[in-house]
C-alpha cells in the first residue's frame, strides 16, 4: 500500500491555510524548517477572508491611553473570566508587533491623519483598537500572508539559483484534505494522511510536527456564517490522535447575520456597522439594547441615547453605547426581542445606519456591506435599515494547548493555533481578537514546532497498518450500494444542532440532541456516494461528516454538563452565571467512538494580572476564596 | 414563491463532456450557486464546483453563466425569466478538471513571477507613515478577491494559449501597478511590467473591468497609468490612441 502513495517529507506540516496556518508556516520556515502548508481550498481562499472589522492591537494610534493591560482586561471581561489568562496576556502583549510586521510584508491599512495605522471602535474594546482596511480586513490579512509566503519562496529560489517558481523550503498543497493523523508506536506525531481533492488520489506526509490550523465547526449548524470548510477537521483529528478539547460548549452566535433572503440567511454583517454608528432597533423603532445591559457591564455602558451618541466623538467623558456590548449579550437580546414579538418582518431586528451617517460616509467605511446587501437582498443600506439576527460564527472551545508553545495536550509533536485552539477567548470572543489571535499564536505555534523538531533525537516512525486503515476508511463510502445520502444526513445534523444546542439551551433539548447524534452516528456508517474519486463533493462531505459528528457530540455533552449560563453557553434552566463554574474547564476526549467530558480545574491567575482589576469587579466573577 | 427552472450544466472532465439538462426547484431570493447546491443534494451528488464564502468575498465560485464570466454566489435567479434556461459552464480560459472546476494554476504561476513588496531600507516595523490618500490607490487593487474572471475574459489569453507564456494577465499586471503605487515600495517596476509581464499585449478593451465583481477599474486605474509611465521611456501608440478615445488627461 505504502509504495503506491504520493509521499512527501517535511519537518513541519501545517494543516490549514488561513491566517493562523500561514503565519505558522512563515514562522517555521524562518526558523529553518522544511515546511508544508495544506489548504482544503485554493491557496488564499481561507475563511479568514470573511473577517471584516479588523485586528485588535493596543497600538494606541487613535487613543494613546490604550496599552496591553487595557486590552488584556477587555479580553478577560469579554470571555467572562474563563479565558486562559496566560494566552490572553501573550495575545494582548504581542498583537501590536504582529500588526506592524504585516506592514513590512506589504499590507496597506487605513491611516490616521498623521499617517499611522487607523484604529476603530468595536464591541467590548474600551478604546478604538481595530486596525482595519474598510470592512475587508480579513482579505487584506490573508492576501498579505499569501504574498509573504510567495516572497519567501522567491528567496529560496534565488538562493538555489533557479527560476522564480521553485518552492524550496516552503511548499503549499492546495485542495488537499487530511483525513487522519499518523502516530508512532509511542504516540508521537509521525505524519498525516489525506487525499487530493482534484484527483481523489491519496497523499502521505511524513513529518515529526503537525500544526493544526483548521478553523472552526460552524457547518454543524444550519444558520451559520461559516463556509463548507468549517467541519471541525482539526478538532476531530486532535481527538482521534488522543489529544483533548477544552470548553466545546462555548459557541459564538454573532448577533448580526443576514436573515433574508433565505439563501443568504446567516451571512455575516460586520460589527463595524455598530462601531461606526449603526444602532439596533425593534419593530417599534426602540433602541432596545439599553434594556439589556447586564449588571457586570453597567459601569462601562451608557444608559441613555444622548450619552451613547456623544460617546462616538468624546470617549473621555461618556460611556459607550450598549449596541457595542460583547457579542453574546447582543445576540441574546435580539433573540429575546424576536421572541417577544418585536422583531422585523423576516424574524430579525433592524440594524440602522442610514439615519445616522451620510451615504458618503457609509460607502467609504462599509463598502462591502453596501455591496452585499445591494446585490443579495436588494437593500440600499444608505437609505434603509438592514434586517439582522444571530448566526453561528465561531467556536471558543478547541484543542487544549500550552499557551507559550501552542503544543497540544497529550500528543508530542501536535500543535494547534487559531480558532481550532481553545482557551484564549474564554466563554466569548471579542470582535477583532480573532485576527490578532491567528497572528500571535500562529507565529508561536511555528516557533514551538520548530523547537520541538530541533530537540528530537530521531524521527518517529509509522506503521503501514495505519495507512491501510486510513485508506480503507476513506474509500468505504464508494463500496456501499444504496446507502444513506451524505447531503441528507448533513442537513439533519445541522437542523438538530441548530434547534437543540443553539443559542438558548435546555437539558431536555440537549439530551434529545445526544439521542439524535447516536442515531446519526449509526447512519453515518452507511453513507454511500455516487461517481468516482475525481473532485467529488459528495464523497468529500461523507468524509467530513465523521468530524462534524465527533465535534457535535463534544459540544452537546459539554453543554449538558455545564449547569450555568456564561458567554456563548446559555441554559434556560440555569440562567445565572455561577462563580463556582468559572474555574472549571470541561475537557473532552474520545473513548472509542464516543466522546466523554470531565471537569478540570483552571490554574489561578497570576497576582500581577489580578491586580489589573478592582476588587468590586472581581467579586462579580470569582468565588469568595479566590478573591485577593 | 418557487418554480421549476431549467438548467444546463456542463458535465465532464479533461477527456471531454457535454451539457446536461436538469429541472430544479428555484425559491425566492436564490442565487445560481444555491441551484447548483440543490442539484448536488438531490440529483447529482458528485457535481464538482468550487465555493467557500457564498458572499462574494472569496472568489472561488467563478464560472460562465449564459456565456458571461460571473460569480455563481452573486448571480441572483431573479435576473432571469422563469421560463429561461440558465446555462452554467466552466471558465473557458483554463483547462477543465471536472464539471465546473478548472485548473487555475496558471494564475499561481504568474503570481510567483511578480517580485514581492520590497520594504524600504532603514524603516523599522511600527515606523511606517503613509497618507490615506496615497494608500487608497493601491487599496483599490487590493480589493481583488482573485476570482480570476478578468483572466478568464481577457482576449489576449482566452483564445490564445500561445500568449500565456508571455502575458501575466490583468490580475497580475494590476498587482504590479499596486506595488508600483505603494508609497513605500523600494523597487521600480515599470520596465519589468512591459518587458517581462506583457503589459504591451493589453489593448485596453476594458473587458476585465467589466467582469470584475469588485468593480475595480482595472484598465483605467491600473493598466493605463502603468502604460503611461512606461511610455515615459518607451513609445507605445496604444496609449496615445487610448488617451484620444477615452479623453484621459
Amino acid at each position: 500500500m505504502t509504495d503506491e502513495i504520493e509521499t512527501h517529507h517535511h519537518d513541519v506540516l501545517v494543516i490549514g491555510a488561513g491566517g493562523a496556518g500561514l503565519r505558522a508556516a512563515i514562522a517555521a520556515r524562518e526558523a529553518g524548517m522544511r515546511t508544508a502548508v495544506i489548504c482544503k481550498s485554493l491557496f488564499g481562499k481561507a475563511h479568514t477572508v470573511m473577517a471584516e472589522g479588523g485586528i485588535a492591537a493596543s497600538m494606541g494610534n487613535v487613543n494613546s491611553n490604550d496599552n496591553w493591560q487595557v486590552h488584556f482586561r477587555d479580553t478577560m471581561r469579554g470571555g467572562k473570566f474563563l479565558n486562559n489568562w496566560r494566552m490572553a496576556e501573550l495575545h494582548a502583549r504581542e498583537a501590536p508587533e504582529r500588526v506592524w510586521e504585516l506592514e513590512t510584508y506589504g499590507a496597506l491599512f487605513d491611516r490616521t491623519p498623521d499617517g499611522r495605522i487607523s484604529q476603530r471602535n468595536f464591541g467590548g474594546h474600551e478604546y478604538p483598537r481595530l486596525a482595519h482596511v474598510g470592512d475587508r480586513t480579513g482579505l487584506e490579512l490573508i492576501r498579505t500572508l499569501q504574498q509573504k509566503i510567495v516572497s519567501l519562496q522567491q528567496d529560496d529560489a534565488r538562493e538555489n539559483g533557479h527560476g522564480g517558481t521553485a518552492e524550496g523550503k516552503l511548499k503549499v498543497f492546495a485542495e488537499c484534505t487530511v483525513t487522519d493523523l499518523l502516530l508512532s508506536d509511542s504516540g508521537a506525531v509521525a505524519g498525516a494522511f489525506g487525499y487530493r481533492r482534484e484527483s481523489g488520489q491519496f497523499v502521505l506526509f511524513r513529518a515529526p510536527a503537525v500544526i493544526l490550523a483548521t478553523g472552526g465547526i460552524g457547518k454543524s449548524f444550519k444558520v451559520t456564517s461559516n463556509s463548507w470548510e468549517y467541519t471541525g477537521d482539526g478538532h476531530a483529528l486532535a481527538l482521534r490522535a488522543g489529544s483533548t478539547l477544552l470548553n466545546m460548549e462555548f459557541i459564538q452566535f454573532h448577533p448580526t447575520g443576514m436573515v433574508w433572503p433565505p439563501s443568504v440567511k446567516g451571512i455575516l454583517v460586520t460589527e463595524s456597522v455598530r462601531g461606526d454608528g449603526g444602532v439596533l432597533r425593534n419593530s417599534e423603532g426602540r433602541r432596545f439594547m439599553f434594556d439589556y445591559v447586564p449588571d457586570v457591564f453597567r459601569a462601562q455602558y451608557a444608559d441613555n441615547e444622548a450619552e451613547a451618541d456623544r460617546w462616538y466623538t468624546d470617549q473621555a467623558n461618556n460611556k459607550r453605547t450598549p449596541d457595542l456590548l460583547p457579542r453574546d449579550e447582543v445576540a441574546r437580546a435580539i433573540n429575546s426581542e424576536v421572541k417577544a414579538g418585536r422583531g422585523s418582518p423576516h424574524g430579525g431586528v433592524f440594524l440602522d445606519i442610514s439615519s445616522r451617517r451620510s451615504p458618503a460616509e457609509i460607502l467609504k467605511k462599509l463598502p462591502s456591506m453596501h455591496h452585499q446587501f445591494k446585490e443579495l437582498a436588494d437593500v440600499d443600506i444608505t437609505r434603509e435599515p438592514m434586517e439582522v439576527g444571530p448566526t453561528c460564527h465561531y467556536v471558543m472551545g478547541g484543542v487544549e494547548v500550552d499557551p507559550d508553545t501552542a503544543a497540544a495536550a497529550r500528543v508530542p509533536g501536535l500543535f494547534a493555533a487559531g480558532e481550532v485552539a481553545g482557551g484564549m477567548h474564554g466563554s466569548n470572543r471579542l470582535g477583532g481578537n480573532s485576527l490578532s489571535d491567528l497572528l500571535v499564536f500562529g507565529r508561536r505555534a511555528g516557533i514551538g514546532a520548530a523547537d520541538y523538531v530541533r530537540g528530537l533525537r530521531e524521527r518517529p516512525g509509522l506503521t503501514s497498518a495505519q495507512l491501510d486503515d486510513a485508506a480503507r476508511d476513506a474509500l468505504a463510502p464508494f463500496e456501499r450500494d444504496g446507502g444513506e445520502n451524505p447531503y441528507t444526513l448533513h442537513h439533519e445534523l445541522q437542523q438538530s444542532m441548530n434547534d437543540l444546542v443553539g443559542i438558548i439551551r435546555h437539558r431536555d433539548e440537549v439530551e434529545q440532541a445526544l439521542k439524535n447524534l447516536d442515531e446519526f452516528k449509526i447512519r453515518a456508517a452507511h453513507l454511500a456516494v455516487d461517481g468516482g474519486r475525481r473532485f467529488n463533493p459528495g464523497w468529500h462531505l461523507a468524509l467530513d461528516l465523521r468530524n462534524m459528528l465527533a465535534v457535535s457530540e463534544c459540544i452537546a455533552r459539554a453543554a449538558l454538563m455545564r449547569e450555568e449560563s456564561r458567554g456563548g453557553h446559555t441554559r434556560d434552566d440555569f440562567p445565572a452565571m455561577e462563580p463556582a463554574w468559572r474555574k472549571v474547564n470541561l475537557v473532552c476526549s474520545l473513548d472509542g467512538a464516543d466522546a466523554q467530558v470531565v471537569r478540570q480545574d483552571m490554574p489561578p491567575m497570576r497576582a500581577d494580572l489580578i491586580d489589573l482589576f478592582g476588587r468590586d469587579e472581581l467579586a462579580k466573577y470569582l468565588t469568595e476564596e479566590e478573591l485577593p | 414563491m418557487s418554480y421549476h427552472g431549467s438548467f444546463r450544466v456542463w458535465r465532464g472532465d479533461a477527456e471531454g463532456g457535454d451539457l446536461a439538462d436538469y429541472e430544479v426547484e428555484v425559491n425566492d431570493g436564490e442565487v445560481v450557486l444555491d441551484i447548483v447546491h440543490r442539484l448536488q443534494a438531490t440529483q447529482a451528488g458528485d457535481l464538482a464546483v468550487r465555493w467557500n464564502c457564498k458572499a462574494g468575498k472569496c472568489g472561488s465560485c467563478s464560472a460562465e453563466i449564459n456565456g458571461r464570466p460571473r460569480l455563481m454566489c452573486m448571480t441572483r435567479m431573479s435576473t432571469f425569466a422563469e421560463s429561461e434556461t440558465v446555462t452554467v459552464t466552466p471558465m473557458r480560459t483554463f483547462p477543465v478538471i471536472k464539471d465546473l472546476v478548472t485548473d487555475v494554476s496558471f494564475n499561481y504561476t504568474k503570481a510567483a513571477q511578480v517580485p514581492s513588496f520590497a520594504p524600504p531600507a532603514g524603516v523599522a516595523p511600527g515606523e511606517y507613515r503613509m497618507a490615506q490618500v496615497d494608500v487608497e490607490r493601491s487599496q483599490e487593487f487590493r480589493k481583488c478577491i482573485e476570482c480570476f474572471l478578468c483572466q478568464d475574459t481577457c482576449h489576449v489569453v482566452r483564445d490564445h494559449e500561445e500568449n500565456k507564456q508571455a502575458f501575466a494577465g490583468p490580475r497580475f499586471l494590476m498587482r504590479i501597478a499596486e506595488l508600483d503605487m505603494h508609497p513605500l515600495d523600494a523597487l521600480d517596476r515599470k520596465r519589468q511590467a512591459q518587458d517581462e509581464h506583457g503589459l504591451g499585449f493589453c489593448n485596453i478593451t476594458k473587458c476585465c473591468s467589466e467582469v470584475c465583481p469588485e468593480h475595480i477599474k482595472i484598465t483605467d486605474n491600473a493598466l493605463i497609468p502603468m502604460k503611461e509611465r512606461v511610455v515615459d521611456r518607451k513609445y507605445d501608440p496604444l496609449v496615445r490612441l487610448g488617451r484620444t478615445i477615452l479623453r484621459r488627461d
